[in-house]
């Protein structure tokens, strides 16, 4: 691995968390909330697998991120269909106008 | 700086320029492509750790399957009157110095932590390990995780149909 350091996977897993982060906070759109939390899943997947590397932990922590990326599959799936249900009742995706749970 | 280090800075600057991309572009359509590069590199960054099947998982499952689905629903729900209506909830600057916040601290604690490390081996395939661990140690989970996949399938399917009255 040359002289690459498990801080070097550490603060990219942070600075993608924090865009996921930043992303989550200042959108309006759905849709753009859940890429920010797409973000920050793999940000975590990062450090999951890079601790595994460097602490020779066996295959922990990549069967970890496995079941993260099952569970960010899940999760787009039935948030994306959910989406489609707002724009269907509100015609639009814009989190803060819909704040009514009936029509 | 060896050859390891370059590779890494480089898909570093791909990953997080595209992030910067989703984060800060004005467009949810600019966004979503820029998504792509984002899951690439992160992708090329689990290869470089040395996790070659999850690298493909990466690849398959998020740039195959979840940035598909969310390129459909963007041009489902899109529309060309949207692209310039501010669409900012908190507003940049406080999210941005929230988020600075936590950055600075995280890379603070990360900092001053004393990690147990060995020196990482040479790159060895890991499907068969993968596999093995999956079948034998993690099968429960495993078990579960189908259901759950399962059941948000059917979720999805019961979310998004048309309502059939009569």
């Amino acid at each position: 691995m040359g002289d690459l350091s498990l801080g070097h996977f550490v603060v990219l897993g942070g600075i993608l968390f924090a865009l996921g982060l930043f992303c989550v906070l200042t959108r309006r759109n759905a849709i753009g909330i859940l890429m920010g939390i797409e973000l920050v899943l793999n940000s975590a997947n990062i450090n999951y697998v890079a601790f595994a590397r460097y602490n020779q932990t066996g295959y922990d922590g990549q069967v970890f991120a496995i079941f993260v990326i099952m569970l960010a599959a899940a999760e787009a799936a039935i948030g994306l269909a959910i989406v489609l249900g707002i724009y269907q009742s509100f015609e639009t995706i814009d989190v803060a106008a819909t704040d009514r749970l009936r029509q | 700086m060896s050859i390891t280090v370059a590779v890494f800075y480089l898909l570093a600057a791909v990953t997080v320029g595209s992030a910067l991309g989703v984060a800060f572009a004005n467009s949810i359509v600019y966004s979503a492509f820029a998504l792509m590069g984002t899951l690439l590199g992160v992708a090329a960054m689990f290869v470089l750790l040395g996790a070659d099947f999850l690298g493909v998982v990466q690849l398959l499952v998020y740039v195959g399957g979840i940035l598909v689905l969310t390129l459909f629903a963007v041009m489902l729900t899109h529309r060309i009157s949207d692209v310039n209506v501010s669409n900012r909830a908190v507003g940049r600057l406080p999210g941005f110095v929230l988020v600075a916040v936590v950055f600075g601290w995280m890379v603070r604690v990360a900092g001053r932590a004393r990690w147990v490390m060995k020196a990482p081996g040479a790159p060895a395939p890991t499907t068969y390990g993968i596999g093995e661990a999956l079948l034998t140690q993690y099968a429960l989970p495993f078990e579960v995780a189908s259901i759950v996949l399962l059941a948000a399938l059917i979720g999805a399917v019961v979310v998004s149909r048309k309502e059939v009255k009569g």
